[in-house]
Parts: structure tokens; sequence; C-alpha cells
């Protein structure tokens, strides 16, 4: 234990040195192919938005109460799976200070169609039963019932008030439970879709598909080392640390306001517009900031319910979760069942990948199995691929994405079976992931070739970092990698930009900033017009006063709405040669434009100066523009960790952690290795402790921070960050996007630092100290 | 609405006539670490709060050579940690002190409240009990004396009756050649509830164990003190094996449940392995030596 820490202590002393975290050192690319020079793009500006959040000023959603406001409390589900005999509120109605009670009924009818919920489609009456429970209840944590209160304590006593009658059903709580034929079905009217068709079998398995790369059969014949083994993953969640919160102001004028902490305004818009039925220009949303989301926070759940019970009252309604809110109603993220089967040829050359994944939706279908499963191999290059894919329903909150969603729990599975075949072929791990690691042309499974991407790059930086070669020390440590990729998404987004007289630019965005991106979008901007990122004013506005903007995610938001600020800001030049054209009297053709200096014929003059007589040359200096961005390039990421176990108490201690990432280009790298650092700590949370502690009656155990074990900073050594750049030749500065790819790894390459401390392979996570401990107790008493 | 009545008594009479009153609606209050958490998820509805923050006889923290410690009820673990004398006469106090909550929650958390509250993972009771500490109770009837490892009947539960308050911990002075020391697990290394803890002190007299007690959290309803692993100890020479027996015996005493925070069997080999590590700095502590 002590020499552990000391351990600890030292890797994290060593690692800060390189890191120059807190003192001036710049970063270091440790592997560079974006060789274009940069004058803002790369450096490390202040943030924009540093000030307020520092000192407290920025306003959250729990910050805003408008004057004259009732208190929101939503009744929720004790119950795992019941069907709702009858609701009785006349009590919470009767009680002083209560204003007005919303249930499903107040919702108009759900039309049989999809809707958009921000990175993908589902059925609308989906949306609508997870707002307000109707008829059924399907997990524990279910909103059936809204009151509104003078404050929000009699709205929660209303809400106890109320009386519910369920008929109690039984409930399934994992895939293969769900998947068991005699499992009770959550929707009647969900059938099976089965490779495309529709069968007429109600099930819990809302689809099952496949996808396949030449024979899998011929491969496995082919190959003198196969291993398979099969997976299992908790639930997990997010783990904000903001819980979800809401003002909504249903105006006399039919005008609906909404205020809240969203990934997307006009996601919330668009849900809202759709489940209430009103048109969506009727709507504003006004994004306020946002204390995290990881994609939790793209979900609609409190603001159509405060806007029904505003348009009853009259009045603004605010809501704002609790903890345990946040937990039984909210989020999470798919807990997985994964088989994974791999041959390889004696000369280390993979044959064969195999794999089958069955996801928790949750209530509702949409368990990101899919792009689990278009990930899970996307690393190797291998001619024989076989994946299939089971989004499958079960009685906890309907998921919601969750930080490259899908993707850490498959790579858990197959990045174990990898390294069990190099360690049977006695190859070292990275070897043999170079050896057939995935490049430009490579096919995934799922169809697309790959362009140009940094698969190799990623992992020859494993090689060459330091960690990977230093001696270990210690008893019962080891040394574990594992790797993993995302795709990133484009989406649609809108940026305006209007020149100010003093030479400085307000910059009009819809993407909110979770994690610096009004500074690494402005400075995109400024690198266009050739002036500081000081001189960039970035704002994140309501939904009628910028152009859609889909939802901060998929690791997109520096990637397009900073190109619609490129866009914008390549805009503002041509406007601007156009104006100093006319300060000399010759086109805009002639007027040259370097770095902010506009010149012709030996005149020039500099942006600030320019924009000081925009009145004189033709009025205010302002452009527009929109994106829907197609070369979006995929992320590779990889890290190198060291454990120690405690044999006695399975206590995993991580002494040394290295995130290894291919970013593109690092448009601000605090803000990259930030990303880099806080993927790999939710994968080291989700690796070790966090999970759905569920009783046997499918109520979940921990919805605490206390018993939901989140790590904290004592139970992390510092990150090591080693940001690789492969240029993405799909956008102008080369950006890939940060934010997911690096949570993938972490549990798996934990895993296989564990096997090679303890001696044993962990099939499920968490890998918490009693499961840890009953692996070695076993394998002792094995070997006994 | 659910309304609270707050008191303050500055004297004892006066916080014992308020105890006297109030009887069963009544709640006593020290740092509210627990009781604040429980009133706030609705666990608890008292509808009157006593704070004994202001009465001095739940404040007092002494030390004397021939008396021992007096420990007031109220009094919060930083004072504790930061007082010289107990640091030098009761490291097993302070490993439990310390470890606590945080920086914040040791600002208020008293041992008196950890005992009172009752739960079977409180940290600070094995070292109590391991250090042989009794508990001072006075109501406006009188005063009474009983020692800490009969204080708690289950969880939540306690010997206290409704007019009665916890005035202060009393800890005899520790005898020469004696070590004590409290290790508790947790998963994380911060924040989290001990999944078991144990609670040990050794006397040792010519390479032997004099006398030796052990006390375990969180593996049966009540913090437990085990004797047979105490008389397991007595009169044998100091070593491994030793410490090895008394943690087997530890494990055959614990009655754990299965819950998110561990499985009984996980839990029963944690007394052991704790066990055997607490006797090590214990015997460490009595300037003991197990080569
Ligand atoms: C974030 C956090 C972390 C924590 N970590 C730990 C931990 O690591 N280990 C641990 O053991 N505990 C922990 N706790 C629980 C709690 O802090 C401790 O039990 C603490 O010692 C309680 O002391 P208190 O003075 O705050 O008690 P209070 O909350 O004031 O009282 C606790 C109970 O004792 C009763 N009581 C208090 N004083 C008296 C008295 N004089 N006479 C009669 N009854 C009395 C109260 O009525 C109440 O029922 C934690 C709590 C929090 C909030």
């Amino acid at each position: 234990m002590s020499s552990a820490t000391t351990a600890k202590a030292e890797a994290a002393a060593s690692a800060s040195r390189r890191n120059g975290s807190g003192d001036s050192q710049d970063y270091e690319p440790n592997m560079v192919l974006a060789t274009r020079h940069f004058d803002v793009v790369g450096t490390r500006p202040v943030r924009h938005d540093g000030t307020d959040k520092v000192t407290g000023r920025a306003i959250y959603g729990a910050d805003l109460t408008l004057p004259d406001s009732l208190h929101g409390a939503v009744l929720r589900s004790p119950h795992a799976h019941a069907r709702i005999r009858s609701i009785d509120t006349s009590k919470a109605e009767a009680m002083d200070g209560v204003h007005a009670v919303v249930t499903a009924d107040d919702l108009p009818p759900a039309e049989d169609k999809q809707v958009d919920v921000g990175e993908g489609m589902t059925r609308l009456a989906y949306v609508h039963g997870n707002i307000l429970a109707n008829g059924k209840v399907l997990y524990q944590g279910h909103a059936i019932v809204a009151v509104a209160a003078r404050n929000a304590h009699i709205a929660q006593e209303a809400a106890r008030a109320i009386e519910v009658d369920y008929e109690l059903l039984p409930s399934s709580m994992t895939a293969p439970e769900a998947m068991a034929p005699e499992a009770e079905v959550l929707h009647e009217d969900l059938f099976t879709k089965e490779f495309g068709e529709e069968t007429a079998r109600p099930s819990n398995i809302a689809e099952h598909f496949r996808w396949t790369l030449g024979d899998v059969g011929d491969g496995f014949g082919r190959s003198s080392v196969v291993a398979e083994r099969t997976f299992d993953t908790a639930t997990v969640h997010q783990g904000y640390i903001e819980p979800h919160n809401v003002t909504a102001l249903w105006n006399h004028d039919g005008r609906l306001h909404i205020w809240c902490s969203t990934q997307g305004a006009f996601v919330v818009r668009d849900v809202t517009a759709k489940v209430l039925e009103i048109p969506v220009s009727n709507i504003k949303v006004t994004p306020l900031e946002i204390g995290g989301g990881f994609g939790g926070k793209i979900p609609v759940y409190l603001e159509p319910v405060a806007a029904l019970l505003s348009r009853k009252t009259g009045r603004p309604v605010k809501m704002v979760m609790t903890r345990e809110d946040v937990f039984i109603g909210t989020g999470p993220t798919a807990g997985s069942h994964v088989r994974v089967k791999v041959g390889a040829s004696a000369d280390g050359q993979l044959q064969a990948l195999e794999a089958s994944l069955a996801y928790e939706a949750g209530a509702y279908p949409g368990s990101y199995v899919a792009p689990g499963g278009m990930c899970i191999f996307a690393p190797y290059d291998c001619a024989n691929v076989s994946v299939d894919c089971y989004d499958v329903v079960v009685n906890k909150p309907s998921c919601a994405a969750y930080r490259a969603p899908g993707a850490p729990q498959a790579a858990f599975a197959a990045e174990q079976v990898i390294d069990e075949v190099a360690e049977r072929l006695g190859i070292d791990p990275v070897e043999f992931r170079l050896q057939n690691c995935s490049k430009e042309g490579t096919r995934r499974v799922d169809g697309p070739k790959f362009r140009r991407i940094g698969c190799e790059e990623v992992l020859r930086a494993v090689q060459d970092h330091p960690h990977w070669s230093a001696p270990l020390g210690g008893q019962n440590r080891g040394r574990g990698v594992a790797v993993g990729f995302w795709f990133n998404v484009g989406l649609e987004s809108s940026c305006t930009l209007n020149v100010n007289t003093d030479g400085t630019v307000h910059l009009v965005e819809g993407s909110t900033d979770i994690g610096g991106t009004r500074t690494s979008i402005a400075m995109q901007a400024a690198e266009v017009l050739g002036i500081s990122a000081e001189e960039i004013l970035p704002e994140v506005v309501d939904t009628d006063s910028v152009g859609f903007t889909s939802v901060t995610g998929g690791s997109r938001t520096t990637f397009a709405t900073g190109w619609a600020a490129h866009d914008a800001a390549q805009k503002i030049v041509a406007e601007m040669r156009s104006r100093a054209g006319k300060l000399w009297g010759v086109g805009p053709e002639a007027v040259e434009h370097e770095k902010g200096v506009y010149s012709c014929n030996g005149k020039s003059i500099g942006f600030r100066e320019l924009a000081a007589k925009a009145s004189r040359t033709g009025g205010p200096v302002s452009a527009t523009a929109t994106v829907k961005p197609r070369g979006v390039g995929g992320s590779f990421s990889a890290d190198i960790v060291d454990v120690e176990v405690d044999l006695e108490t399975g206590k995993v201690d991580i002494l040394r952690f290295t995130a290894v990432q291919d970013v593109g280009k690092a448009v601000h790298p605090s803000y990259v290795e930030g990303q880099m650092q806080g993927g790999s700590v939710q994968g080291i949370g989700w690796a070790l402790n966090e999970e759905y502690f569920m009783g046997d009656d499918g109520t979940m155990r921990n919805s605490s921070l206390l018993d939901y074990r989140m790590p904290t900073v004592l139970d992390l050594p510092m990150i090591d960050t080693c940001i690789v750049e492969v240029a993405n030749p799909g956008h102008p500065f080369g950006v890939r996007g940060v934010g997911e790819a690096n949570i993938i790894p972490p549990p798996a390459a934990i895993a296989n630092a564990i096997r090679r401390a303890a001696g044993v392979r962990l099939q499920r996570l968490p890998m918490s100290p009693p499961a840890v401990w009953a692996a070695v107790d076993k394998a002792r008493g094995m070997a006994a | 609405m659910h309304w609270i009545d707050y008191l303050r008594p500055r004297t004892l009479d006066e916080c014992l006539d308020a105890f006297a009153e109030h009887g069963e609606a009544a709640r006593a209050l020290a740092g509210g670490t627990d009781l604040l958490v429980q009133m706030r998820e609705g666990r608890r509805s008292n509808a009157v709060v006593i704070d004994v923050k202001a009465v001095e006889e739940c404040n007092q923290l002494s030390y004397d050579d021939s008396e021992g410690l007096t420990l007031g009820a109220a009094v919060p673990c930083y004072r504790i940690y930061g007082d010289e004398a107990v640091r030098r006469h009761y490291p097993g106090l302070i490993d439990s002190v310390s470890m606590i909550g945080g920086t914040q929650i040791q600002g208020r958390a008293s041992v008196g409240g950890n005992l009172c509250n009752a739960s079977p993972s409180a940290d600070a009771v094995p070292a109590l009990i391991a250090l042989r500490a009794t508990c001072l109770i006075a109501s406006s009837e009188g005063w009474r004396n009983v020692p800490v490892e009969d204080f708690c009947t289950g969880p939540g539960q306690t010997v206290l009756r409704p007019s009665e308050v916890l005035l202060a911990l009393l800890l005899p002075p520790p005898e020469p050649g004696s070590g004590a020391c409290y290790l508790r697990f947790i998963p994380r290394n911060e924040m989290d509830i001990a999944v078991a803890g144990a609670g040990v002190s050794v006397r040792l007299s010519g390479g032997r164990f004099a006398d030796a007690r052990v006390a375990l959290a969180a593996v049966a309803p009540t913090p437990l003190l085990v004797r047979e692993a105490g008389e397991v100890l007595k009169g044998r020479p100091v070593d491994r094996n030793a410490l090895g027996l008394a943690g087997e015996a530890a494990r055959a005493a614990a009655r754990p449940i299965s819950d998110m925070r561990g499985t009984a069997e996980y839990r029963s080999n944690l007394c052991a392995v704790l066990t055997r590590r607490a006797l090590e700095t214990a015997v460490q502590r009595a300037g003991g030596d197990l080569g």
C-alpha cells in the first residue's frame, strides 16, 4: 500500500514534469504530421468564459429564478415494472400552495412517427412514454406525475401525497435476462426487427443485425491460436456534476420560453415542439451554462413537463432534479453482454474476428449497440469479420449517449481477447496491434473504407513513449495497453461574426460550451482573420438568435462549429478586402490579405483600422456561415496503464497512466489534454468501481454519490497525455475531434494490466475489490 | 410543510431539562453530519432538534496521566487530532478521527455523534472499544457509565433513553508497552463507508502479548468486540503467526451481510486481513518487533 502510494506520487511528479502542467512550457506533440504553421490554432489562450466560471458568476439553471416562479417536483415509480391501475392526485391538488398537477393524460397523444432526438431517430411514442409514464412504468424512477407549487418543499410533499395503484410485473435487468423466451415483455407493440425486416414477434429484442466481411469460418480454420471469451459490463451513469434543471414560461401569447442545461438547445426546441404539438417557431430555448453532460444532457426529460405546468398556471415553472432523480431518472449508458472470438496465424496475422454484442437499451429501444459494433474491431485490418448486434430493452432508465456511446463496452471485450492472443503467440501486445492495425484504405466491418487515419501513429507513439519501457518495480504490478476508435460526427452548425468598430469581433454560435469550445471555435475565426483569440468575443445564444446548430456531442463542436466560424471568417476577409479596396479606389481582387493586414500597391491597413472605417466604407461588417460537413475524421486513442493489485483485498491502485490520442489538430492543446484526461478518468471509474447496484426487486441501491463510486482525486495518478496529430484532410485545420475516443481504452487497458499483475482476467465491469479478490481467490483455489 | 424547533441550551441543566421535556420528539444535534443528511433524505423527522454544541460538558477535551482522556461528545475531529496529548497517547483514535469524511466533515463531525448514530460501519467506534472507552451518559434523573461495546444495540439503536444525552467518552490512560491502531477498507481512497474495519490495541511485555483487544466495524448489526481474538493473543510470543491466528478469530466472529459494498464472504476475508495488518502497526507502536 505505502510503496504503491510512493510510486504513484513519483509517477505523478514525473508526469507533471513531462506535461509541463502549471508551468509555461508549451506542448510538444509526440507525433506531428500536421505540419502547417498557424498563429492562433495550436496556442493556449485563456478561455473566454474563464473569469465567470472561476468567480462563480456564470449562470447555471439552478441559479435562475424568474419573478413569480412556481416550483415543480416529479413523482417517480418506486417499482421496476408495473401496470398503473389508477392515479389519484386529489390529495395533492387539495394541498395549500399546490397550483397544478400533470400526468401523461395532459400530453397530446403521440402520433406514430419518428423524431430526431439529437444524434439519431426514435419513435415519438417512446419519447412521450419516457417523459411521463403512460399506463405502465418501465423502471424505478420513471416519471409519472408532476406538481407545481409555491415552493419546492410543498411540491415534493404534494408529489408524495399522490396515490398510484400498481400491478407489479416481473422485471428484467440485463440483456440476457430480457432476451430469455420467458421474460416479461416491456412493450406489447415492440416487434423484433431482424436483419432489417420487421417480424411479428413482440419481444424485448428491439433489433438484431449483423455486419460481415469475408468468411470468419475460413479465417478461424487458418488460425493457429483462437481465443474466445464472454464479457459483461454494468450500467454506469455519465455522472455530470450539475443535475438537470429547467425553467419554462408559456406566455399568454402562446410563445414558450425554456431556459435549461442542455447539450443541444435546438434539440430541446424541436423535441418539445413534437411532444407538445406546437410549431418550433413558438419555442425559444435559452441554454444556460452547463455543468457537464457527456451525452446525458441530450435527451429531453423535464422541459415539456415544466411547459405543461406553466401553461396550466400561467406562471414560470422551475424544476431542478436531485442527485437521486439524476441516477434513477436520466442517463445512464448501456450495460452489455459481449462475446468475442479472435483467431490469428502463428506469424501473428489476424485471420478472423467475431463478436456478438447485446446491449441494454433501458426502457426504450436505442442502446448504442450499433456504434459498439462499428468500433469493436475498427483498429484492426482483417479480411474476415462478423459482428452481431442486439438492441435489448430492460427495466432500467432509458439509455443516453455517454462519450463514445457503446464503444468502451466493446473495447473492454475485444481488447482483452486481442491481448490474450498476442500473449499466447508470444508477441509483444503493441507489436501485435501494429502488425494488424487499420490504415488508409482498410475497410470497416460496417462498410466504410478509412481515409487517412492515425491508428498506426498512435501505436507507434505508445511504443516510443518512455512509459512503455519504464521499469515497473514492486510486487503484484502489471502494465496494460489497449486501443480504441471513435468515428466522430459532423451534423450541422451555424455561426455569425459581427465586426465591431474597435476591431473586435462578436462571434455568435449555438453550441453549448462544455469543454472550452467558445475558445476553440473563436480561435479558428481568429486564425482566418489574422487577429488574436482575445479579439474574438464568442457568445452562445438562444435558438431565436442563431441558425440551427446540432448538439454539442459526437466530438463535433470544434470540428463543425469551428468550421462554420472558419467559413464566416473567410466571408469577413472577402468583405474587408472590398472595404479596403473602396478606400483606395480599387476592386477587392486587387487587395491582398495576410495575417490581418490588407494591402495593395504598397499601401496597407490593419484589421482594426479598417474595422473603424466600416461606416465610411459601406456600413456594418457581418457574415454568417452554416455547414453540414462531410469530411469527418475518426480518432484513435490508446492507453498505457500500470497497476498494483493488493491480492488480499482485491484493491487495484493505478500507479501510472498515459493517454495517447490522434486529435488531427489540437486547436487549444490545454483543452485537448483536459478532454484526454477527463475521458481517461471516467474510463477508470467505469473500470474499477462505478455501477448501478440493483436489488433483487430491480431498484437501484446506490443512487447517491457516496455509494456510486466515481473516482476522487486521491484515486488517480496524474494522467499523462500524448497528443498525436495526423491531420484530418477533411477539415480546414485538420481537426478530428477529441471528446470521446479517450474513454474507450481505459477499462480494457486496466484489465490487461490486472491480468499481468495478478494473473487473472476480469470478464465483468466493474473490476471492484470484491470482484478482483474473488477472481484471485478462485485462481488460487484452482492452483492449490 | 414540515417545521422543526431548534433549541440551543447553554448549560447542562438547560440541556437535560430540554431532553426531559421533549423526550421521543427530540433528537440531539452535534456536528449534524449524520443527522442533517438523514433529515434531508427524509429518514428522520424529529420535531425538536437540541443542539448540544453550546454545552460545556460536551466540549471538553482534557488529558491527565492518571485519569486518562475526557473527550466531550460534541468535540469535532479536527480538535482531537490537533491536540498534542491525544496524538501522543491515543494514535489509534487519531487513525479513525482523521479518516472520517474529509477536511470539511472533520471540522464538524464528533466522536459522540459517530457513536450515537450507531451505524455498524462507524469508524471511531472500534478504536474506542479497543481503547476500553466508556460512555458518560446523563439525564435529569442522574448519570451512568456504559462501556462503548455495550452502547449500540442495533443499526441506529443505542442504550440511550429518550431523556438521556451522551456527555463524554472516558478513555483510560495508556499503559506502558501498549499500542493501538484502526484500519478500514474502502474501495476508494477517501469519501467512503467502511466495507469492514478493525480497531485493535495491544500491550506487550517481555516479547509476549500481555493483553489485546480487537473490535470490528461493518460486519455485524453493531460494532463488534471480538474477545476471542484478544484471548488468542494473550501470552503468545509477538510474531506473525500470532497475528494470523487473531485474524482468523476475527474472521470467525464476523457476521457480515452481502450488499452493494461487498459480499459477506469478502467482508469476512477483510476482517482477517485488516485485523492482522492493524495488529502489525499496533505492535510497532507498542515498540514491539515482529522480526
Ligand atoms: C460526506 C460525509 C462523509 C462521512 N464519512 C464518514 C466516515 O468516513 N466514517 C464515518 O464513520 N462516518 C462518516 N460520516 C458520518 C458522520 O460524519 C460521522 O458519523 C460523524 O462522526 C457524526 O458526528 P456528528 O457530530 O456530525 O453527529 P450528528 O449528525 O450531529 O449526530 C449523529 C447522531 O447522533 C446523535 N447524537 C449526537 N450527539 C449526541 C449526544 N451528545 N447525545 C445523544 N445523541 C447524540 C444525533 O441525534 C444523531 O442521531 C460521513 C458523513 C458525511 C456527510
